[in-house]
């Protein structure tokens, strides 16, 4: 692992600064355009013999964005999902579709929906007797005229992105769990579909892995725009990559918004779900959560409050995430993320409080610290990242991840969001850091 | 709800299971009619139709052949010593060829192919049923049953009448090799009494009743694997044994109904 100092980039911050302002150019422009839902449940239910599985649900589902459905096991969360793709039919109630009734459509217009649609199931579902190459082609096969050759390409391409291209002649028997999760996202994605569900993708797979996933959907999602419904448990991580989070308990929605929104709920059964599921660290860098680091944060405040103790923030960055992945890998990507989080922790003060803050991001704590020397701890950090490994970077014709670094003192009452945003105005120094 | 008289209850019983019956036949019906379009509509599943006739007909020729051999075998030592009696043995061909060509190559055809190829459709179809890949297809706007059940349709409607050839012709060879080679009848006479004896429209019969049975063992097994989720006896891999057992039993029983009614109108 090797870290090497580099100059500030100007083009490459700017590269950046105009990626980010198409994005939020395209979220603008999404969320005008959103004032309908593109799904939307109206007060469906459905019951299997004495189990009432849908009580009454009401859920909008909004173009372009991630919805993630959290909620208890076995609480009806992937019978949802399956009414939205006309699996399994409501016993009452209406499921809307572009403001139209799905029940009220002719065969022709459920067709055309459905071919919009993809579904990635949470045991994959994977065609046993095909190979992973079939199961991933087979979707291009059927339903597209197509060449064979074209086929193969866009097969090829999507295993490559997923390191699936060793095991293209294997059969799912011979494939780990992880494995197979792959392959069905692969499938599920070889359409390039508007919208696709996913039926706890994550369910079962390593921290590495997990994140690899999450970090794929999210980073699809960016790039074909489409949208995505998640069901899944993995919180807080889910978070990080959904627009919006329904709760579904009892069969019905008890909670509805943004990820910021159900972090702060005050219903306590939301409250007790959410911090019931966290855990302590986060699977991949050992930090804390992000919510498990706004509440050190708090603490910190109080502090400053009672005794008059100063403290800051470093913001650690890894800018250039996306290329990264799509250079060296997801999986690549995220076990670099984790080393690169070990090394950070084994570098800092016995004091200092780091948590995982969204996919790319480290925010450090450095309580009784002024910006001084907080300016002081980061020269120190990068610097015993680059002597711990100078030697072995001669020889690189490497992949590095770009790591930014903005500090901010915290002022009294000072939100952490105003930190933070201050930490990231001021990032004054890239560094990379070896990752291949 | 209002109570039923003790007296009616059987009755009703009856009526209830009648419909269950009615229903159920139905369902295979437009199962099949289903199936059976959709081996026509664009595109054509050539290549899944040639996978099917290699797995349904090619690999079960070995125990056609066996079973015609042993058949003709055995129906020319019996037909043997039955004619011998009234110095009839010269019939032999006559006999052991339009009983084969008539009834017994249609329907062993039928019933040896049902355990050999008919049980690993349901079981297939099952499995794939209990592990959600036909929820799958639906998934991706593939029809299941065009892309499952039209192809193995169409493979048992191309193989059936060819095994039932290959049965009938085997087991003419089985009993020329009791009839001529062991118990000593001319083979120019044993030969002759078959071309003499058998008409275009025994063969024409045995065809007609080898389509029927490949529908309905195409049908039947491909219906019990594909509904295994709706059972109420059993779920999961239990399911499974229990569609794989429903398909033989239920076609087996089919064959032997559809044979009686076939010969009737046949003959």
């Amino acid at each position: 692992m090797t870290v090497l100092f580099a100059e500030n980039d100007s083009s490459f911050s700017f590269s950046l600064r105009s990626l980010r302002s198409l994005r939020e150019i395209e979220k603008t422009k999404n969320y005008a355009m959103n004032n309908q839902p593109l799904i939307q449940f109206k007060n469906v239910f459905k019951t299997f013999g004495a189990n009432h599985v849908l009580n009454g649900i009401d859920l909008r589902i909004y173009k372009g964005e991630i919805t993630t459905i959290i909620g208890k096991s076995g609480g009806g969360k992937s019978v949802l999902l399956k009414h939205i793709i006309g699996l399994i039919q409501p016993d009452a109630g209406t499921i809307l579709f572009q403001g139209r009734s799905v029940s009220d459509m002719k065969k022709s217009e459920k067709k055309a929906m459905k071919q919009k649609f993809s579904y990635m199931f949470q045991g994959t579902a994977l065609f046993d007797s095909m190979t992973v190459f079939e199961n991933i082609a087979l979707p291009l096969k059927e339903k597209t005229a197509l060449p064979k050759a074209e086929i193969r390409k866009k097969a090829d391409e999507k295993m490559e992105q997923l390191d699936l291209h060793e095991i293209n002649d294997k059969y799912p028997s011979q494939l780990s769990g992880g494995m197979k999760k792959r392959v069905s996202l692969a499938r599920a994605l070889i359409t390039d579909p508007e919208i696709v569900l996913f039926d706890e993708p994550t369910t079962g797979l390593d921290p590495i892995r997990k994140n690899a996933v999450h970090s794929m959907i999210s980073d699809y999602q960016k790039k074909f725009g489409f949208t995505g419904v998640v069901v899944s448990h993995e919180i807080p991580d889910v978070f990080y990559i959904s627009q919006r989070v329904a709760m579904l308990n009892e069969g019905q929605i008890l909670f509805e918004g943004t990820p910021e929104e159900i972090q702060k709920a005050s219903n306590p059964l939301v409250k007790w779900f959410i911090q019931g599921m966290e855990s302590r660290h986060d699977g991949l860098t050992g930090m804390m959560p992000s919510s498990q680091g706004e509440k050190r944060f708090m603490e910190e405040m109080a502090r400053m409050r009672r005794h008059e103790n100063v403290f800051s923030l470093i913001l650690l960055t890894i800018e250039n995430i996306d290329e990264v992945n799509h250079g060296a890998g997801y999986e690549t990507t995220q076990a670099a993320m984790k080393n690169f989080a070990d090394r950070v922790r084994c570098h800092l003060r016995i004091t200092d409080i780091c948590s995982r803050h969204g996919m790319n991001k480290i925010m450090v704590i450095l309580p009784n610290t002024d910006i001084e020397q907080a300016r002081y701890v980061r020269s120190k950090l990068a610097f015993k990242m680059e002597t711990e490994n100078a030697e072995k970077l001669k020889s690189a014709q490497e992949i590095y991840f770009s790591i930014s670094a903005g500090i901010a003192e915290a002022t009294k009452d000072s939100l952490m969001e105003d930190v933070l945003a201050q930490a990231e105005s001021n990032k004054n120094m890239n560094y990379n850091f070896k990752i291949r | 709800m209002e109570r039923m008289p003790i007296v009616t209850m059987p009755l009703s019983a009856v009526g209830r299971l009648t419909i269950s019956l009615i229903q159920e036949m139905g369902r295979i019906a437009i199962f099949f009619f289903y199936a059976f379009f959709h081996i026509f509509s664009f595109p054509l599943q050539i290549s899944k139709i040639v996978r099917q006739v290699y797995f349904i007909g090619m690999k079960s020729v070995f125990v056609i052949c066996l079973t015609g051999i042993s058949t003709g075998m055995v129906l020319g030592l019996q037909g043997y010593y039955t004619l011998v009696k009234f110095g009839s043995e010269g019939l032999l061909g006559a006999a052991v060829s339009l009983t084969l060509i008539r009834e017994m190559g249609p329907v062993l055809t039928a019933i040896m192919v049902t355990a050999r190829a008919g049980s690993a459709i349901a079981a297939e179809i099952g499995i794939m049923r209990i592990s959600e890949q036909i929820d799958a297809l639906e998934t991706m706007d593939i029809d299941p049953i065009r892309f499952l059940a039209s192809p193995r349709l169409a493979a048992s409607l191309i193989s059936f009448p060819l095994l039932t050839a290959i049965f009938d012709m085997v087991g003419i060879y089985g009993g020329y090799l009791t009839g001529s080679v062991l118990l000593g009848i001319s083979p120019g006479i044993y030969f002759s009494r078959i071309e003499s004896s058998v008409e275009m429209i025994d063969i024409n019969g045995g065809f007609i009743k080898s389509f029927v049975f490949a529908a309905i063992v195409a049908t039947i097994c491909c219906f019990q694997g594909y509904y295994t989720h709706k059972r109420s006896g059993g779920f999961g891999a239990e399911g499974v044994s229990l569609s794989t057992t429903s398909a033989v039993v239920i076609s087996c029983v089919l064959i032997l109904i559809t044979d009686y009614i076939l010969t009737s109108f046949l003959l």
